[in-house]
């Protein structure tokens, strides 16, 4: 590939689209397929390509028994354009999403495909993610309550190691639902929600009120990526600068799980290769998996925007919201719409929105560098990009 | 050399078998041949740069449960490390696309399944179009039978000729320490027992069975260090056919024959000496040589193939490691290996890999 | 529950894992389950002309969205069968019948359904079938009970039922999946189970970085190696995080609120989560010294349902530094 431009991470890749269903409790009026297809359709016309252009598709999304469908991904192939084509599978629990941007990335950047479309999805109204979850094998102790279940003790130590006031909680939960607000595709508008509303919201999983939880959604999201020709052909692309996934055991002997070593080495990771060495100057707006508003301030930390302890601090200084030095899920976030296997691409897509100018009324200002950010398991699989406006 | 080249240095294999007493998420059968690769090829643990596995939830009956197996790898400090639900060929792939954009120079596969947990035939109906085909529980064997009947009403392939798949594939597992099955029978033998699902007999069927593979690859600039002869992975391909059980050519293949010709270059099949085959039915080997094209001096399935062993989402991945092994041990020159996934073999991947002395 | 078996076989026990999906079903699969509940088959015309039954919504060449219904025939010819001897669960029909994929008149795609046919012998290719429906439809590929041998020498079909009285179109389809597994414990979490049963916690530690594990798993997940040298633990440690479930969910087998608690037991150097009872829920406290509360001996198992849950001790909490690390 004489001529090609490459980078430590392979050959260019730049998004050259994207799409989303409209997220809601139930999508009702479509099939799993019909639901995948919409967020496709969507990406395919922002890239300005049709589905002959794509060699290779990537689906991801969580748990088969979310749906009951054994790699759905099989039965899916003729409406996600797969047939006749490489399909490939990824399923990194939570973090899949952001793995499906990452895999179809790699796809360009190993120079095997020019355009790569990744899809995830999740149809939460098949089932019900709390029981898919919690379902107790033999021997064990049933005290299981779901992911927010699993993340609250981890929340309780975050705010006693550091010191954070009660209320950064729900000033995320606000920050992100009045940004929700602004999306038309996300699945809560609350407009007027405010710190006291959602400070009077019940205690589901005690430190995490109801108002600080993201909703169980049906949606999906589409990418399509391309490669240095297709981006260099495309109306301001969005520009792949680094890549990184990460991987640690749910649990081990002196695990840190409020500020995870996996996290920390992944954001280390995709800083050096995107030649970031102050993130917080240099990122221009953050797509971060927020599932729970506590993990805002502790994302923070751990991807090195603040100093340990001290990422809550960004927050009450209003520094995360739009307008302020590091505008954080202006979509509305996981906290505004959550199919859990689109949720990490979505954080994906949106930065590339950003940077691509196609944000429309959340768009930040003058964004040119994004993080695309997600994570699953037990805060143990991470998956990043960084993107920009700029050719790397 | 350049960074695209990519060769196979290492693999092992746990014994198949018919039901371990180990859990579903498979460390047990892992934990010793991941050591056993990484000792075989003098890679430190916690210096292979990319891990990926496959693997199944609805195999094991639970959520997440490829995440309890990162256990086996031993993964403090933090890995680089992926998953896919489908055969762990597929995540070789993903692996050797992950050294070839340079972000890795090594790359740990593995897959695993505890088949026996659960109904295996009842299970994969739920890979069926869950609107219209999965409500009437159509079972893995059923579908694969209406595959055979189809060949054998267009005259590729007769009864005879399965069970001589099948004769042949396990007098050649008698050779092969890891295989669940291994007999001296003959055709006319086997031909004389009943129909599980006709036209297929016991012996047209696979086993069900508990295993797990890894294998081990590195770009150029350390596959000589970790290898003496490594299998250098000449083509690598794979494509979907539609879920349409119906509206398919069941006697034909189409994305094996396309990910062949792909992974196979303008040469074509000449000189494969031994080709591992991922199929699970004796039908479906018959139908997969023709697809590929294979010439008859190649040997087909010499460690015994899916008839004899079959680990659900480590078949495919032991099939490249078996054909990556006739090269490493220096008896083969040219080799292919083929994977598949879902019903009636739906998705494939073709695999030659080459010596080069 | 468990299986008794010789002492060191790892134990194992029966795990169900079953749930009513609800699935939606979109403009082309609706209208075909619409009619199938008035017990009519309508297919989907494909990009190239070709007539698909059952309907697919995206064309499997040129993957476009189709939408135009075609009417086609209860009535068909095999293309291809096999033979069922002994019929699983959730099947058609429970005796032994034939699968076959059934192109209907009129139609250019195979449809999978089971045939009553009787015997294997009366089952061929090319052989012609018919639907036969169920006495309620409800919307479903079941609402055909099974196809049954046509043509020449079929008996003659009985007076067509009355079409339904549903009226609004089917959007939704309920599909039952129950799935019956054996769950099995690792070969050390086994030996920690049979210590539970008699009242007692064993850890193993790890030979490669010296960590306790309780339960011991299959192999140390820091270091990949099986752990071996058990080590006998006490029934008390401390609580080093802990939450309060409120909500109540499908499943779930503990009445809420409870507080669900990660306990450190001294001597481990991983910490597992159990319930705290025995104090008011906002008296937890992250520190606090904990023990076992065994249930009566005579409902022991290999489980750690064994003990009932951790009660506090009463002794000064433990300092934040002495368990930061397992946070
Ligand atoms: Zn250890």
């Amino acid at each position: 590939m004489a001529g090609a431009g490459t980078s430590g991470a392979g050959q260019l890749a730049a998004v050259l689209g994207t799409g989303q269903t409209h997220h809601v409790s139930r999508r009702t009026d479509v099939s799993m397929a019909g639901l995948c297809r919409e967020a496709i359709d969507r990406a395919l016309a922002d890239a300005g390509v049709g589905m002959a252009d794509i060699d290779a598709v990537v689906l991801g999304k969580a748990p088969d028994l979310f749906e009951g469908v054994m790699m759905p991904e099989l039965m899916l192939a003729d409406a996600i354009g797969a047939t006749g084509k490489p399909l490939l599978r990824v399923h990194t629990a939570g973090s899949v999403g952001g793995s499906t941007g990452v895999v179809a990335a790699s796809l360009v950047q190993a120079g095997v495909h020019r355009r790569v479309l990744a899809v995830a999805f999740e149809k939460q109204s098949e089932s019900n993610a709390m029981w898919a979850l919690s379902i107790v094998p033999p021997f064990s102790m049933p005290v299981g309550a779901g992911a927010g279940g699993y993340f609250a003790p981890h929340v309780r130590s975050y705010i006693r190691r550091s010191g954070a006031p009660e209320h950064i909680g729900a000033m995320v939960a606000v920050k992100d639902r009045r940004n929700g607000a602004r999306n038309p595709y996300a699945h809560l508008h609350q407009p007027d929600i405010t710190v006291e509303s959602v400070r009077a919201s019940a205690v589901l999983w005690d430190p995490i009120r109801y108002d600080e939880t993201c909703p169980s959604s049906d949606g999906a999201c589409a990418v399509v990526i391309g490669d240095e020709a297709a981006g260099d052909a495309a109306q301001r692309p969005a520009w792949i600068h680094a890549t990184a996934m990460r991987t640690e055991p749910t649990t081990f002997a002196g695990r840190d799980q409020v500020n995870p070593a996996a996290g920390r080495a992944a954001a280390a990771a995709l800083w050096a290769q995107a030649g970031i060495t102050d993130p917080l100057a240099e990122i221009d707006v953050a797509e971060i998996y927020v599932p729970f508003s506590w993990f805002e301030p502790m994302w923070l930390e751990n991807l090195g925007f603040a100093a340990e302890g001290e990422g809550w601090r960004l927050v009450e200084a209003g520094e995360t919201a739009i307008g302020g030095r590091l505008p954080v899920n202006p979509s509305g976030g996981v906290l505004s719409s959550n199919p859990i296997g689109a949720s990490g691409l979505l954080r994906f897509a949106e930065s590339a929105m950003q940077v691509m100018g196609r944000a429309g009324d959340h768009q930040v200002e003058g964004a040119r560098t994004a993080l695309g950010h997600a994570y699953g398991g037990g805060s143990q699989f991470y998956s990043m990009w960084v993107v920009g406006a700029d050719k790397p | 050399m350049n960074r695209t080249d990519i060769a196979v240095v290492g693999f092992a294999q746990a014994p198949q078998v018919a039901e371990t007493t180990g859990t579903t998420n498979g460390v047990e059968m892992l934990v010793p041949i991941i050591t056993e690769v990484l000792e075989t090829t003098g890679l430190p643990r916690r210096e292979v740069g990319f891990w990926c596995s496959g693997s199944s939830d609805y195999l094991a009956g639970r959520a997440f449960s490829f995440v309890s197996a990162v256990d086996a790898i031993g993964a403090v400090p933090p890995i680089v490390e992926s998953h896919v639900e489908a055969d762990a060929a597929w995540a070789f792939y993903e692996a050797w696309v992950k050294i070839r954009t340079g972000q890795a120079r090594t790359a740990a596969v593995y897959g695993f399944g505890k088949s026996s947990a659960g109904d295996l035939r009842r299970v994969l109906a739920l890979q069926l179009d869950p609107y219209t085909v999965a409500p009437l529980w159509p079972d893995a064997v059923s579908v694969a039978a209406l595959q055979a009947r189809a060949g054998l009403d267009a005259g590729l392939w007769s009864e005879k000729d399965m069970a001589e798949v099948a004769a042949r594939s396990r007098a050649d597992a008698i050779a092969n320490p890891y295989a669940q099955l291994g007999d001296q029978v003959d055709a006319a033998t086997l031909l004389d027992q009943p129909y599980v699902a006709e036209p297929l007999r016991a012996h047209d069927c696979p086993p069900v069975t508990d295993g797990a593979a890894v294998v081990v690859l590195a770009a150029a600039s350390a596959a000589e260090d970790l290898c003496e002869h490594p299998a250098w992975i000449t083509g690598l391909e794979h494509r979907i056919d539609s879920p349409v059980l119906g509206a398919r050519e069941l006697h034909r293949s189409p994305s094996t024959a396309a990910a062949a010709a792909a992974a196979c270059g303008d040469i074509g099949t000449d000189g494969v000496q031994v080709a591992e085959l991922h199929a699970p039915f004796s039908s479906q080997e018959l139908l997969l040589r023709r697809e590929v094209g294979l010439p008859d001096s190649a040997r087909v399935n010499p460690s015994g193939g899916p008839l004899c062993g079959n680990p659900m989402f480590a078949a495919g991945l032991t099939r490249i490691g078996e054909a990556a092994s006739r090269v490493m041990d220096g008896s083969a020159d040219r080799v292919l290996a083929h994977a598949t996934n879902g019903p009636a073999l739906q998705q494939n991947l073709v695999c030659v890999m080459e010596g080069r002395d | 529950m468990a299986t008794p078996l010789a002492p060191d076989t790892p134990l194992s026990a029966p795990l169900d894992v079953g749930f009513d999906y609800t699935r939606s079903l979109g403009p082309v699969l609706g209208r075909f389950m619409t009619a199938l509940r008035e017990r009519r088959i309508e297919g989907v015309r494909g990009s190239d002309g070709r007539v698909h039954v059952p309907p697919v919504e995206f064309d499997p060449v040129t993957s476009e969205a189709l939408s135009e219904p075609v009417g086609v025939a209860d009535e068909g010819t095999v293309v291809s069968w096999s033979w069922m001897p002994d019929p699983i669960a959730g099947q058609p029909l429970q005796h032994p019948f034939g699968w076959a994929l059934v192109r209907l008149d009129g139609a250019d795609t195979a449809l999978l359904h089971a045939v009553d046919a009787g015997s294997p012998d009366r089952m061929r290719t090319g052989m012609r079938v018919r639907a036969r429906w169920v006495d309620e439809p409800v919307g479903s590929i079941r609402d055909i009970a099974c196809f049954e041998p046509a043509g020449p020498g079929a008996e003659p079909r009985g007076p067509a039922a009355p079409p339904p009285a549903g009226t609004e179109p089917v959007t939704m389809l309920t599909t039952p999946v129950h799935l019956a597994y054996r769950h099995s414990a690792s070969v050390q979490e086994s030996r920690y189970l049979r210590a539970l049963a008699e009242g007692r916690f064993i850890g193993q530690r790890c030979p490669a970085c010296g960590k306790v594990y309780v339960p011991p798993r299959g192999a140390c997940p820091a270091d990949g190696v099986p752990t071996e040298e058990e080590v006998e633990l006490p029934d008390r440690g401390i609580v080093t995080t802990f939450c309060i479930v409120n909500v109540p969910f499908l499943g779930q087998r503990i009445t809420p609120p409870y507080v669900a608690a990660y306990v450190l037991l001294d001597g481990a150097d991983i910490a597992f989560l159990h319930l705290v009872l025995g104090c008011a829920a906002d008296e937890v406290r992250m520190g606090m010294r904990v023990e076992a509360a065994w249930k009566p001996r005579e409902r022991w198992t290999t489980s750690l349902e064994n003990v009932d849950h951790f009660r506090p001790t009463g002794e000064p909490d433990a300092p934040f530094e002495s368990y930061r690390e397992h946070l």
